[in-house]
Order: structure tokens, then sequence, then C-alpha cells
């Protein structure tokens, strides 16, 4: 791969082409911050509710800390993959674009196949939404993040398709931006799940 | 708010390099694996450990934005810098209003 000049096939369209692609990411960035506004409801939420266990099982004795700690490697690696498929965006390399992307979609899937399983895991011994408020609000985070990863996995899957009839234009490139911003804004807010859940729940 | 500059800076568009994207990689692992170590083994006392992750995770949103957002970078980054700064005010104050309420709430209901 190529990395001496990122920027050498960095052709300049029209200004007002340009103008354009800027304000899309703009208000790309500013959903995201609104995001960021209903992900700390809920934190705030689970923050609260999160020891009114109604007698039942408390974050300490659920949940299993290897396995998150491997569900945050695969996101944490899903992020880093992520910008490879943006630096070879700007480098017009399609098969490479396709193939990272690709891998980063794998990731996720992996990812949210894990958290199925947990939650199903959780529902099957009698942990249910339905059990305490801590559970709950428990479901209602960390499946509002899941949620969001799998939208991200459709987004993808389309951008895929895009790419391959498409290929590397201006518009491809901004619409991978827009949703590089949001996978790189889940693992963001994943750490903040890992940190305020699982961590502390494990202390 | 007048978001028609004219200048032409590299707003978003700079994508970081391999190096950037790598050390942004290896930075991020640390700084989970860290915070899993001290919690998993107790190594320290609960107060301790407690101000630890959080540091950790401040860290790590810190890292992630530098090394993988880039949002930072750029003539015209001021922007988007401002709504970051702005979200994150809201943010706290919704957490930490919402944690500052409701426990005094509770403390009052029980005592």
């Amino acid at each position: 791969m190529n990395i001496t000049n990122p920027n050498s096939q960095h052709t300049h369209h029209d200004d007002h082409h340009h103008e354009e692609d800027k304000k899309n990411l703009f208000g790309f960035w500013l959903y995201i911050m609104t995001d960021c506004i209903l992900f700390a409801m809920i934190f705030a939420a689970y923050i609260v509710l999160h020891k009114n266990t109604f007698g039942g099982a408390s974050a300490h004795e659920l949940f299993s800390m290897p396995f998150v700690l491997t569900e945050t490697m695969i996101l944490l690696t899903s992020s880093f993959t992520y910008g490879l498929v943006m630096l070879s965006a700007h480098k017009n390399q399609t098969k490479m674009v396709l193939l990272w992307l690709f891998i980063t979609f794998i990731l996720g899937v992996v990812f949210i196949g894990m958290e199925i399983h947990e939650f199903t895991n959780l529902y099957n011994e009698g942990h249910g939404w339905d059990k305490s408020a801590f559970l709950s609000s428990f479901f209602t985070l960390v499946g509002t993040h899941g949620l969001h990863v799998t939208s991200g996995l459709i987004w993808m899957c389309a951008l895929m398709g895009q790419v391959m009839v498409h290929g590397i234009t201006k518009k491809t490139i901004n619409k991978l931006a827009c949703l590089s911003l949001f996978w790189h804004f889940l693992d963001i807010v994943w750490i903040f799940v890992f940190t305020i859940v699982y961590l502390m729940g494990a202390i | 708010m007048n978001i028609n500059t004219t200048n032409h800076g590299a707003h978003f568009e700079s994508h970081g390099s391999l190096k950037s994207y790598i050390i942004g990689f290896i930075l991020s692992i640390t700084l989970t694996l860290i915070p899993y170590y001290i919690v998993t083994t107790h190594a320290m006392s609960i107060p301790t450990t407690y101000a630890l992750i959080l540091l950790f995770a401040v860290l790590q949103f810190i890292i992630q934005v530098v090394f993988f957002l880039h949002v930072t970078e750029g003539q015209d980054s001021k922007w988007n810098i401002m709504a970051l700064v702005f979200t994150i005010v809201v943010l706290l104050i919704l957490v930490f209003g919402s944690m500052w309420i409701m426990y005094n709430l509770d403390y009052n209901m029980m005592h």
C-alpha cells in the first residue's frame, strides 16, 4: 500500500459541489451530536436505576468480563479497519475499499451476534428486561447501541453495492465519510457502555 | 450561524494517515486493557478504581476523537468543535443533573 502521499489522487471538484459536501458532513455531524444527547439520557437512566435490582441479580453477578472484553476489542478493531476504508478511498483504490468495508462488516456482524447471544442467555436464565428497573435500563442502553450498530451494518451493505456499481467518486467518498463518523461515534459510545455498565458493574 | 464560509479549508478532509490510525488503534487497545486489568484483579481500592476507569474512558474518548474522527483538524473545524463542546456541556448537565436530583430525591424519601 502506498502511504507516501495520501492526497496525490485527490482531485478537486468545482467549488459548488465542494461546499455542498462540506455542508453534508457538517449536517451529519450535527445529527451525531443530537444522538449523543439521546445516549446521554439513556446513560443517565441507567446510572440512576442500576442499583434497583428488585431482589434479582445485580450487574456484578450477571456479566462475563472476558466475553465483554472480546466484544470491545472487535468493535475497536472494526473502527480501525473503517479508518483503512477511508484511507483507501482517498487513494482511489476501489478493491481495497471493498475489502476493508467487508472486513469491517464481518467484525460488526460478529459484535452484534455476540450481543444477541448475551441477551438471549440473560433472558433464558430468567434475567429478562421485565424483571427489574436495572435490567430494563440495561437492555434499553445496550439494545439502543446494538440497534445503531445494526443500522450501520445495513448502511454499510448499501455502500458496498454503491461502490461496486459507481466506483470511488466524490459522492461515494462523501457517503463513506458520513458512515465513518457514525461508526467511530458508535465505538466511542461503546467505550462508555464498557466503562459504566460492565467495568463499574464488576467492581 | 454562518456556515457559508468562503475559505476552502480541509473541513473533514483531513482524513489522517495510516500512521495516525495505527497510533490511535494501539492507544485505544491499551486504554481498554489497563482499566480491565485494574478491575478484574481488584488491584486498587474501590474509590481509586472508579476514578481511574473514568479517567481512562475520558482519555479513550479524546484519543478516538483526535485519531479516528479527525473533526478537530483543518481550517473550518471550529464549527465541528463548537458543536461538540456544546453537546458535551448539555450532556454533562443531563447526566450529572439527573444523578444529583435523583440521589437527593432518594435520600429525602428514605430518611
